[in-house]
């Protein structure tokens, strides 16, 4: 026999303002480490970067205090830690590539983050109640499925390297999946929240699965189609997993039933069999991930190869910070930028890194349990779930897993369009959590006003 | 700069790293927010959900025990709900269906606020709250506010209440 109780809420703000400064402090550290690695000098742009990050940090940290004072306490020094680190080896590899601290990377990657900063701000100052959003449902669908296929448009998409995931405006290029992604969990949480009971009880039982009717496949095969449009088209492996596998979780979220897991995967993996045996560019990802060393592999591209050679000179704890070669790997600022960190901080610091992306997943899962309305607790799940499955593929690609793919690791990588997106999904997660955390209001005082208003009534 | 110093400073950065995700850690420990769950007596039987749910929490005991006589926590021995265990409060305990009372008992037999234990100059009483069905000390019902003492047995409905120390 137990009880129940509530405990009094507790908001936390405090202690994210110690945990903060202490994300800051291990940022400046770090900062500190590669100037005396790389020059032997106090490095000239500590100044500039950690006092950029801790403005930048403090000033969001204060507008939780106002406007969002429930909020989680742990995801904004978490994100800011990892967007510091994130901002450090950018930094260092500009040291590596000649660049000066002015026009090298990390200054715009700086930038970048205060803008994403002042958007996710804004979102959490615009929107009071993340509800709200459950009435744009079927708007987000279209534009979540627009910025999709935005790089398909000629003339407007960009193909680099392969895959054609870029827009490009004017000097501006940018890569509207990491938008599509919130956009479409704000659809698949409005839309599952309405049709769940549907897709949940109506069915019959095969081999101990409850096996979904017919017409209920309709919507799973819609976004299977148009994941595998995105991996045909668009050549893009990771975004077409990251979208289906998003919708797939968030489907068994609502229904509780793993049938829709083993329809998703059945699928997939089909999906992606014909694929490979269609498209050339599908089998060389293949041939990379399976037969890395082999001449042909190396024929093709050694990038995996030199990112594993990398990680394997790291080690258990690293060369240290400014003294390995992350810089031989192509794109070690940001497809490759945790091989580049599994060289210098070693195995021991990758592993912390990958902690804090579990407990940044972890709040959110937290934040779905505690909220109390369905639509926020399928968007929490699901926005939490696309940065673990994210974090899944980038990881998973570099390390042989499963095969390579052209996604950004949250907040470390180098990209203005991979920041702004993941900041703003921090901030929906605060907002949710300040409604999962917040104390209900005082159901007396509302009896007690309603007593006083019959009173009214009766005096005459 | 030495050699010294920066492995120095290399693996301090490992610590720190290491140092701020059991900071995290240990903020999450005490960070579980939302209800609390009180077990009582193990291996019996759980009661109603509801109860359960709507119980409010116990009053921690502010006073030691003022003698061995003096009841300080009631325990269902029969009932649905046997098993429950809970404080008494100075205030009075309320027993009933109604989901306010400090004992929600899921029996038709029982009334919405049907008894109530509280204490009077250091004596406990219990007093029937005009049920339909009476209150009942050994065979005899309640009719107006009756001393109690540890050991006590009282019978509501078909759950039966002892007074503990």
């Amino acid at each position: 026999m137990t009880t129940v109780s509530s405990l009094p809420p507790r908001k936390g703000r405090n202690v994210e303002l110690v945990l903060l400064l202490l994300a800051v402090g291990i940022v400046v550290l770090a900062y500190l480490n590669v100037g005396l690695a790389t020059q032997g000098t106090f490095p000239p742009g500590l100044l500039a970067h950690g006092t950029g990050l801790l403005v930048i940090s403090l000033a969001f940290h204060l507008l939780l205090r106002w406007r969002a004072s429930y909020a989680d306490p742990l995801l904004l020094p978490i994100v800011t830690l990892l967007n510091g680190l994130g901002l450090v080896m950018i930094h260092r590899l500009d040291i590596a590539a000649g660049r000066d601290v002015a026009d090298g990377l990390a200054m715009k990657q700086l930038t970048w983050s205060a803008l994403a900063v002042a958007i996710a701000a804004a979102v959490l100052f615009f929107l009071k109640d993340h509800r709200t959003l459950r009435r744009y449902t079927f708007t987000a669908a279209a534009v979540g499925f627009g910025l999709l296929l935005l790089p398909l448009v000629p003339g407007l998409g960009r193909q680099v390297y392969g895959s054609r995931i870029w827009i490009g405006l004017g000097p501006f290029s940018f890569q509207p999946g990491e938008i599509a992604k919130i956009v479409l969990a704000i659809f698949f949480a409005g839309y599952l929240v309405q049709t769940r009971d549907v897709l949940s009880l109506a069915g019959r039982k095969v081999l101990g699965f409850t096996m979904p009717r017919a017409r209920d496949l309709g919507p799973i095969l819609v976004a299977w189609v148009a994941s595998l449009g995105v991996l045909v088209f668009e050549k893009d492996l990771g975004s077409s997993l990251l979208f289906f596998g998003l919708f797939v979780a968030m489907l068994y979220v609502a229904t509780e039933r793993t049938s829709w897991i083993a329809i998703g995967m059945v699928l997939f993996s089909g999906g992606a069999y014909v694929a490979y045996l269609l498209f050339g560019h599908v089998q060389q990802r293949v041939l990379l991930w399976l037969h890395t060393f082999s001449p042909e592999a190396l024929a093709v591209s050694d990038q995996l190869a030199r990112g594993l050679m990398g990680m394997a000179n790291g080690g258990l704890l690293g060369t240290g910070l400014g003294r390995g070669r992350p810089d031989l790997t192509y794109f070690a600022e940001s497809d490759f930028i945790v091989p580049s960190f599994g060289e210098e901080i070693g195995l021991f610091g990758v592993f912390a890194l990958f902690m804090l992306y579990l407990l940044l997943i972890e709040r959110g899962m937290r934040t779905a349990l505690g909220v109390r309305d369905g639509f926020g607790k399928l968007l929490a799940a699901g926005l939490s779930f696309s940065v673990a499955l994210q974090c899944f593929v980038v990881v998973g690609g570099v390390t042989r897993v499963i095969p390579l793919t052209g996604l950004t690791m949250p907040f470390l990588s180098y990209g203005g369009s991979s920041l702004l997106a993941n900041w703003s999904l921090v901030a929906l997660l605060l907002r949710i959590s300040d409604h999962a955390r917040r104390p209900l209001p005082e159901v007396e005082q509302a009896a007690a006003a309603q007593a006083e208003a019959t009173e009214v009534v009766k005096i005459r | 700069m030495s050699e010294l110093t920066l492995t120095i400073i290399r693996l301090g950065l490992l610590v720190l790293l290491w140092v701020f995700v059991f900071s995290v850690v240990g903020v999450l420990r005490g960070d579980l927010y939302g209800t609390r769950v009180v077990s009582r007596l193990p291996g019996r039987r759980s009661g109603d959900r509801a109860a359960r749910a709507k119980k409010p929490k116990p009053a921690p005991a502010k006073k030691p025990s003022r003698g061995r006589r003096v009841p300080q926590s009631l325990t269902v021995t029969e009932g649905p709900l046997a098993g429950t265990s809970l404080r008494l409060r100075e205030s009075g305990t309320l027993i009933g269906r109604n989901p306010e009372c400090a004992l929600v008992l899921d029996d038709d037999f029982a009334s919405g606020r049907h008894a109530r234990i509280y204490e009077r100059e250091g004596q406990w009483f219990v007093e029937d709250l005009g049920s339909t069905n009476g209150t009942f000390l050994g065979s005899q019902r309640l009719t107006a506010p009756v001393p109690v003492e540890v050991g006590t047995v009282l019978r509501v409905g078909k759950t039966v209440v002892e007074l503990r120390n």
